[in-house]
């Protein structure tokens, strides 16, 4: 059964990705800091504080979240997984996007292949609903289809 | 949002495609927080979180040279955070190696930052705003910087108004002198969402209490009440550097960019509880609550009864008042253990300049320091911990900022100078 959610296109795009779920603040250094290099090929999460997502793959997922926390380098942080491949396809905020959220996907927009669409304002609810597997269909227009797997 | 003829110029491409696109990029930041206009940057001085050179972040410095070729300078001067590593602390050969590996890019990035017109070569800290280093915004400066210790700093200690910018977005605002008008810039954006009642029987360390605001109010604003029954109401040296280091670990756990701490920081002085939101929530933080915040942060060594081998202090980096505390508190735990040197290598961390004045002005400090093999260095502990070699490494510290991005061991203050100084943790000698 699909769930539809209605949000703000940040960053608007189409895209269709599975779900990496989070229900508390998503550190982007803690957990992005080497994606990339030699030292987290293959862009695992890496937040040892954040045990509901630590050692799982963030390359071409829908990250659904409440917000992001912790160092302002979050957003060239997201813009640098995204110019190795390793970001997220998508970022799906329950709430409002923070500033470094949006600083990196507007990064990417503008300076990057790979943009990362972010969509928020999605609301409680979106969260409560979003299980980790998930199908997701983000439209340009902020709607979020929620598919089961 | 609506440009003025200098920056509609910009937009229309007047001074070269590479301006255009730092307009663009900033504008859309803007409008996604409903910013109606930029406004110009008027501290002296710009502050920016790249310091490190790592490997990671090629992309940065592939747009940094993008910017630097199309002629989208910096309009002022500014400083940086900290180097990733220096000579002289503690690291096998692998592991400097490793470092050199995983930093590979800090030369291309300090050339970079040259060209682009860096304070100088001392310039990497992440405590700019120290009298040594002098890069200190005036109260209602509008700024532009990122590294979320000096933000939080920035604002609420000095009152200048800086949003929490990302890394490259801070170097853009630089670039095009604006910045979007939104948020902490705002009078309304200032005001506070949490009375935090602080109720302990003794003032809690700074990073305890930080810690425990930033899991509260996440990106909210707080007004504090109850700190000044101990820290008084004057922002001296010692209390400035209290805030520095609650400010950091609110920043860390959470996303605090401001606080307001009545009848001491400058907005509540002079604005008092006008700056709460009706609104607000109340949490009173005890002396329950810091010790359930500190029981909380997971122990993640590999060996957790093992021994620590290195002591980081000073993230962020201290000032020259804590550097001379600090020597005092490790001369004094070393004497009370009979101790002439200490246990556990320890380095302290500080800016190049702070360290260079600490030197001069406090020589026998310094001397004594050194001769308990205490380093003091101008590197970042945090990207100490980036290099694999030292993951393993059982690093302990009193920073929360460092216990959060890292596998460190937090410890209180009190303890981590007892463990250090005495040689001993859990009943068995290092």
């Amino acid at each position: 059964m699909a769930r539809t959610f209605k949000g703000r296109p940040v960053v608007p795009g189409n895209v269709s990705a599975e779900a990496l779920v989070t229900h508390s603040g998503f550190n982007t250094l803690a957990n992005l800091k080497t994606a990339g290099s030699f030292l987290n090929k293959k862009g695992v999460c890496n937040d040892h504080n954040n045990p509901e997502i630590y050692g799982k793959l963030m390359p071409g997922k829908a990250l659904c979240l409440p917000e992001t926390i912790g160092s302002t380098t979050g957003g060239m942080v997201l813009y640098c997984a995204s110019c190795m491949g390793v970001g997220p396809a998508c970022m799906l905020f329950s709430k409002k996007a923070d500033t470094l959220a949006v600083a990196g996907a507007v990064l990417t927009a503008n300076w990057s292949e790979h943009p990362i669409v972010l969509v928020d304002g999605l609301g409680d609810e979106f969260l409560e609903t979003v299980k980790e597997g998930d199908r997701i269909e983000v439209s340009e227009d902020g709607t979020v289809m929620v598919l089961d797997r | 949002m609506i440009l003025n003829d200098e920056l509609q110029a910009i937009k229309d491409g007047r001074q070269g495609e590479a301006m255009a696109k730092v307009l663009n990029t900033l504008v859309m930041y803007g409008e996604a927080f409903g910013a109606e206009r930029m406004v110009k940057i008027t501290g002296d001085m710009g502050h920016a979180v790249i310091g490190t050179g790592s490997l990671t972040w090629g992309p940065v410095f592939d747009l940094m040279e993008e910017l630097i070729a199309g002629g989208a300078l910096p309009k002022q001067s500014f400083t940086t955070d900290p180097r990733g590593y220096e000579k002289g602390v503690p690291a096998s050969a692998a592991q400097r190696l490793m470092f050199k590996l995983i930093f590979s890019n800090q030369k291309r990035m300090e050339d970079e930052w040259q060209r682009m017109g860096i304070k100088d070569e001392k310039a990497y800290t992440c405590t700019a705003y120290m009298d040594e280093v002098g890069n200190i915004p005036k109260k209602g400066d509008i700024l532009g910087w990122a590294e979320s210790s000096a933000v939080s700093y920035a604002n609420s200690v000095i009152g200048a108004r800086c949003n929490r910018n990302s890394g490259i977005l801070e170097l853009m605002s630089n670039i095009l002198g604006y910045v979007p008008e939104f948020g902490l810039l705002t009078d309304e954006g200032r005001k506070a969402d949490w009375i935090i009642e602080v109720k302990c029987d003794k003032l809690p360390e700074p990073q305890l209490l930080g810690s425990a605001i930033g899991f509260k109010c996440i990106e909210d604003v707080p007004y504090i009440k109850g700190l000044d029954k101990w820290v008084g109401t004057e922002l001296t040296q010692s209390v400035k550097d209290y805030l520095k280091d609650m400010g950091a670990a609110s920043a860390s756990n959470g996303s605090v960019g401001l606080y307001h701490v009545e009848n001491l920081t400058p907005e509540a002085v002079e604005l008092g509880e006008s700056l709460i939101k009706a609104a607000a929530k109340t949490f009173v933080i005890d002396d329950a609550e810091i010790a359930r915040v500190k029981a909380s942060y997971p122990v993640t060594w590999t060996d957790d009864e093992g021994a620590p081998e290195i002591a980081f202090c000073g993230c962020p980096h201290f000032s020259i008042l804590q550097l001379k505390e600090w020597t005092e508190r490790f001369s004094e735990g070393l004497e009370k253990h009979g101790r002439k040197t200490v246990a556990v290598p320890t380095i302290f961390c500080a800016a190049p300049d702070v360290k260079d004045r600490f030197e001069k002005k406090y020589p026998i400090h310094a001397k004594r320091l050194k001769n308990m093999g205490v380093t003091v260095s101008g590197l970042c502990p945090l990207s100490y911990t980036s290099n694999p070699l030292t993951e393993k490494t059982r690093i302990i510290t009193a920073s929360n900022k460092l216990r959060y991005y890292s596998k460190a061991r937090f410890f209180s203050e009190d303890e981590l100078v007892d463990i250090v100084t005495g040689g001993e943790l859990n009943g068995k000698d290092l």
